[in-house]
């Protein structure tokens, strides 16, 4: 009967589908993290050998730092990596986390159009440089997505005194490759964080026009779960994880990542 | 667009190059679309049939809804089944979220009011001409549904098709309950928006000519093969 024939079709091919993830018997985490992280290839860098020496294999769903932080907070995560220390510590402390440390630092640039109206590419500091593009209400494209880019942008539109309103300043509510997209199309200035800059195809033309000052600084944080709160996750595994970023292999992995000749990730982790 | 021929070789390469990478995306890709539609077709064929014979209170209400969802957002599909899912959820202990089974429950939910609507409405138009031919052999209604997914399954292919359409098309709710993690629930969709947020675009546009090629393909095959049973049938 045809009924037969596809309701067996249907089980082999379900069986065959749910089997993919069976299948694979090395033991996995997953880790939320952000998609500057994915989009610059980090991960592609430090996951094989960390794969190799323990076994483990890591499962990466990379979204933004805010989507991440809800990820792990409902117990879908067995460790977080992403750049927001003051989200980290508060989530730490909220309960949800057993432990924070420091990885590694990268930094953000302000990127803008070539002819850079607002003539940025001159001011001393970043709060000089985000006032500059307010007085001329040279178009902004902000993430708007609650990222830990996100995050920092809004600081330091506050640390320059400045409540980022108007035209020019535009939402986009997306993630940090599609943001740079849209500001490109729009000869906008943009913040990113300089993995996803350095590694971003389709610049047109946009150009690095601010760099270098401390407050522009990027730090990332791992930070395991805790097994109180969620004990069904595979605390154990995710624990190897974050001993071996914050061990010299680890560490040194971070370092060796280069994109175009560029590092674009510096460890920091303090040891014990 | 300057970006086309670059984006046409891409797409070329991709295909002639057989990268291992993108053989395991297509792969999982027509997994879970193709389970998604023969999982929903399971349920929706009889459903819709049932919905063009069997008249009761609230029917038309049930159409309306049934039409409505068609036209469900993805995204809202994804977020539902995430939610579901997740450990916070009341199916999390099952462990399915960001697993391939994930999706193939999220596509279902996408795809299953497409046949069910399309199926209703072929049904019932066949059933208007049979109608009385039925009532005389004094066939009952239930063993009247076979008979008409039978005679319309020319019809149903195309409605099945539509709903293979929409699984593989969609990137909103695989995004959600999949993550999108390389090599275990990466497909074609959320590859191409991967691409297209590094700003590599011409593999992106690359990768989205290899999925309507490999759409393309499915719709051929089920073409023949109609075709052939048409001719077998005289």
């Amino acid at each position: 009967m045809k009924t037969t024939g596809l309701t067996l079709a249907a089980i082999g091919l379900t069986g065959f589908t749910l089997g993919v993830s069976a299948r694979d018997q090395a033991p996995f985490i997953t880790l939320a993290s952000t998609t500057s992280t994915e989009a610059s290839g980090l991960f592609d860098a430090i996951i094989p050998p960390f794969t190799e020496t323990t076994g483990i294999e890591v499962r990466v769903v990379a979204v933004g730092t805010g989507q991440a932080f809800e990820i792990a907070r409902r117990g879908d995560a067995d460790s977080l990596l992403v750049h927001d220390t003051v989200g980290e510590e508060r989530f730490v402390e909220g309960g949800y986390g057993s432990e924070r440390a420091d990885v590694m630092v990268n930094d953000f640039v302000l990127i803008g159009p070539g002819g850079d109206p607002a003539g940025i590419s001159e001011a001393e500091s970043v709060a000089e440089a985000m006032q500059l593009i307010a007085e001329a209400e040279a178009p902004f494209a902000s993430r708007g997505d609650d990222s830990g880019t996100h995050r920092a942008e809004l600081r330091l539109w506050q640390a320059a005194g400045v409540e980022p309103e108007g035209e020019w300043y535009r939402e986009l509510g997306s993630g940090m490759g599609p943001t740079l997209n849209t500001a490109a199309g729009m000869d906008a200035y943009v913040m990113a964080d300089r993995a996803t800059w350095v590694a971003f195809e389709n610049p047109q033309d946009l150009e690095l026009l601010f760099e270098g000052d401390e407050a522009l600084f990027n730090p990332y944080g791992s930070v395991l779960i805790d097994p109180e709160r969620h004990p069904h996750l595979k605390h154990d595994l995710a624990a190897q994880w974050h001993a071996w970023l914050l061990s010299d292999e680890g560490q040194a992995a971070i370092a060796d990542f280069e994109v175009k000749g560029q590092q674009l990730f510096f460890p920091n982790a303090r040891p014990d | 667009m300057s970006d086309d021929p670059n984006a046409f070789q891409t797409a070329l390469a991709l295909i002639l190059g057989r990268d291992p990478d993108l053989i395991g995306i297509v792969t999982l890709s027509l997994q879970v679309s193709l389970s998604a539609v023969l999982i929903a077709a399971l349920i929706a064929l009889p459903l819709g049939a049932a919905l063009a014979l069997w008249r009761f209170p609230g029917r038309g209400a049930l159409i309306v809804m049934l039409n409505a969802l068609m036209g469900l957002p993805p995204v809202v599909a994804g977020l539902a089944v995430y939610l579901l899912l997740s450990r916070a959820g009341p199916l999390g202990e099952f462990g399915l979220l960001f697993t391939p089974g994930a999706m193939v429950i999220a596509q279902v939910i996408l795809v299953l009011p497409i046949i069910a609507a399309l199926t209703r409405q072929q049904v019932e138009e066949l059933h208007g001409d049979y109608r009385e031919q039925l009532a005389s052999l004094g066939v009952s209604r239930a063993r009247r549904i076979p008979t008409l997914l039978w005679d319309a399954r020319f019809g149903l292919t195309t409605v099945m098709l539509a709903g293979f359409g929409r699984a593989s098309a969609e990137v909103g709710a695989v995004m959600i309950v999949g993550g999108n993690i390389d090599g275990v629930t990466r497909v074609m969709t959320t590859a191409i928006v991967l691409e297209t947020s590094k700003g590599n675009l011409p593999l992106a546009l690359g990768l989205g000519m290899v999925l309507l090629a490999l759409v393309a393909l499915v719709n051929a095959a089920a073409h023949l093969v109609g075709e052939t049973a048409q001719r077998r049938l005289g």
